[in-house]
């Protein structure tokens, strides 16, 4: 699904990626590792499809439709509520059944009680747990997870762990950690980051 | 269809989070009644109406890049924007749609705006009404994607009225005529056009301002 | 890419030989072969660069507009750098529109400054336009979103200029009665030839100082990359 060959990546003249190779197949998990500053978060977007390589050659066989991104960052409106921006996700992604999956999605994530209320209102828990929520909405066939334990709380990592569990060799996961212990299970490929 | 549900989904979101923040409207209201108030020592005795007529215009300029300088602020927190890159539909959808949400603002505070402006200074007549309008379009359309530019720099709320106001001259120039000469027509078909064309080019080359 | 493919390969020092030619002869022409002007005298000669420098102008903006849509377009990875150094020369040359249209207004009509004069205002204008471009292009990192948006920008400019050129022509109804009324030039001779002429040595000289800046800003590019590889 991801072939990426000598990828780089330069921001002004600060190199931030050098020389990364990657093959991930259809429904491999893919793990990739490394200390803070070491580029996880930028090939994680170019994979994405938010930054283009400046250096290197990338195909990734999925379209935007297919593509699930969790960033560092929840990318949901915290003046809107849980319900809200999962209805504009909805709707953007085009999902069936919208009400349905977005009550499923709340609920297995456990913000069905508090899902009228403003995300700003949410513990960083809870934020991130929405953030989930947002990423599988559309059920996409390539999950690209940045750092996804980070800011959630034990309840949450209990439920993306289960999460995991149920969607390994379903989809496709390409996810970064700079704690490996709790995921290595998952993966048919590693990548060390320097 | 799916462009305009992607539109009205993206719209509605934008005026419910004005409506929820409830910032934006009031400090725009209250600022443009403030420059009415500036305008009215800075007109010296004798001066024509055609004076103030003519900074009316500047008025409702100066008020607008207030509102388009917080029309990404939600996208910009936080990068919510990359998940509206990031989603299947078109780029442009979300040009389109925060635009339409600036224009109903914009709107909306020339509703209060002009009938003040009537009280301090002097009537307006329906060819300027319609100058608004046309220009209202120009100015949205325009400022929304300069916006979106904007917010990918460093100097962010510096740069916005840097970029806004060559691009707003035309604009003024078109409302003032229509306003001030007797057969406005010819003004009014210049912002038509000048609504047309930019829209076009804004249209056009949003996807390469939000992509890399 | 055909033809400036071509125009590429021109060696710079042939360029600028050729340039200082043109200028030596087209300053020849104005000061001592074109008749003097009826009503203006002799300082209606700047004009003959006025005019010429102005088209240049325009045709650097132009130049700057092509290669942002081909930057776009075809991901060329020269054209964003090609777009700058052009649009830079446009600004260059539309500064010097503003010197030598404001010298000609003040020994023409005794005033630094007309505004009604519709290719000085425009020339105002489209210089507030690209300085912000600079402003633009300085408070974004170097990399492809950078490009991208100086492109964008780039290609607003180009829809500008026909734009605001209306606007100006439509503002002089109201914002002045027409006072000065020009006569109407006598294209006729030799004033066609010393117009030609000057025109093709601003043209050939604008071209010869893209080529310099391009070339500098390669080779600054290239060594920054080279620092950095051995980092």
């Amino acid at each position: 699904m991801i072939e990426a060959q000598k990828l780089g990546r330069r921001y002004g003249a600060k190199r931030v990626l050098r020389d990364v190779d990657l093959t991930l197949p259809d429904h491999g998990f893919a793990l990739v590792t490394g200390p803070n500053g070491s580029g996880k978060t930028t090939l994680l977007r170019i994979c994405a499809g938010l930054a283009v390589p400046t250096e290197g050659r990338l195909s990734v066989r999925a379209d935007r439709a297919q593509i699930g991104f969790l960033a560092h960052e929840p990318l949901v409106y915290r003046e809107l509520t849980a319900l809200e921006n999962l209805e504009l996700y909805g709707r953007l992604y085009r999902v069936p059944e919208r009400r349905e999956r977005i009550g499923m999605l709340l609920e297995r994530f456990g913000l069905w009680e508090v899902r009228r209320e403003r995300v700003s209102s949410y513990s960083r828990g809870m934020t991130q747990r929405l953030a989930l929520c947002r990423v599988l909405l559309h059920d996409p066939a390539l999950l690209v997870l940045d750092e996804p334990y980070t800011s959630l709380d034990a309840q949450g990592a209990d439920l993306l762990d289960a999460q995991l569990e149920e969607l390994r060799g379903e989809r496709t996961f390409l996810v970064s950690t700079h704690d490996p212990a709790r995921v290595d299970r998952f993966a048919t490929t590693r990548l060390a980051l320097a | 269809m799916n462009y305009f549900a992607d539109v009205r989904a993206l719209a509605r979101k934008d005026l419910l989070l004005e409506l929820r923040a409830r910032d934006t409207l009031p400090a725009m209201l209250l600022f443009v009644v403030a420059v009415f108030v500036v305008f009215h020592f800075s007109l010296p005795a004798g001066s024509s109406d055609l004076a103030a007529g003519g900074l009316l215009w500047v008025a409702i300029v100066f008020t607008a890049l207030l509102g388009l300088g917080r029309a990404f602020v939600p996208e910009r927190e936080q990068r919510v924007l990359d998940a509206l890159v990031l989603a299947p539909c078109d780029r442009s959808a979300v040009w389109v749609a925060k635009s339409l949400a600036t224009l109903a603002f914009l709107a909306a505070a020339e509703l209060v705006a002009l009938p003040v402006f009537a009280l301090f200074f002097h009537g307006l007549d329906g060819a300027t009404i319609a100058a608004f309008a046309l220009a209202d379009v120009g100015i949205c359309a325009v400022g929304t994607f300069l916006g979106a530019m904007a917010i990918a720099t460093r100097a962010r709320d510096l740069l916005l009225p840097l970029l806004f106001l060559p691009l707003a001259i035309p604009i003024v120039i078109g409302g003032v005529g229509a306003s001030v000469v007797a057969s406005p027509g010819r003004y009014l078909a210049f912002l038509g056009l000048y609504d047309l064309m930019f829209a076009l080019v804004c249209w056009a080359a949003f996807e390469y301002v939000v992509t890399e | 890419m055909g033809q400036v493919g071509r125009l590429a390969r021109i060696p710079l020092p042939a360029l600028a030989a050729a340039s200082v030619v043109l200028v030596t002869t087209a300053l020849a022409f104005v000061f001592f072969v074109a008749p003097n002007d009826q009503f203006l005298g002799f300082s209606q000669r700047i004009f003959y660069f006025h005019v010429s420098i102005a088209f240049t102008a325009y045709l650097a903006f132009g130049l700057g507009a092509w290669k942002a849509l081909v930057h776009l377009w075809k991901r060329d990875p020269n054209a964003d750098l090609e777009s700058y150094v052009a649009i830079h020369q446009g600004v260059i040359f539309g500064v010097l529109v503003l010197v030598t249209g404001s010298i000609w207004a003040k020994y023409s009509w005794g005033h630094w400054w007309l505004w009604s004069e519709n290719q000085l205002v425009l020339f105002l204008v489209l210089f507030l336009f690209y300085a912000a471009y600079f402003m633009l292009r300085y408070s974004v990192d170097e990399g492809p979103q950078r490009a991208n948006l100086c492109a964008v920008y780039a290609l607003f400019g180009v829809v500008l200029i026909p734009v605001s050129f209306l606007a100006i022509r439509l503002s002089q109804k109201f914002i002045h009665p027409v006072v000065f009324t020009r006569h109407g030039a006598n294209f006729g001779g030799w004033i066609m030839v010393t117009y030609l002429i000057t025109q093709a040595a601003v043209i050939v000289l604008a071209y010869t100082l893209y080529r310099v800046e391009l070339a500098g800003k390669r080779l600054d590019a290239r060594l920054r990359l080279l620092r950095e590889s051995y980092a």
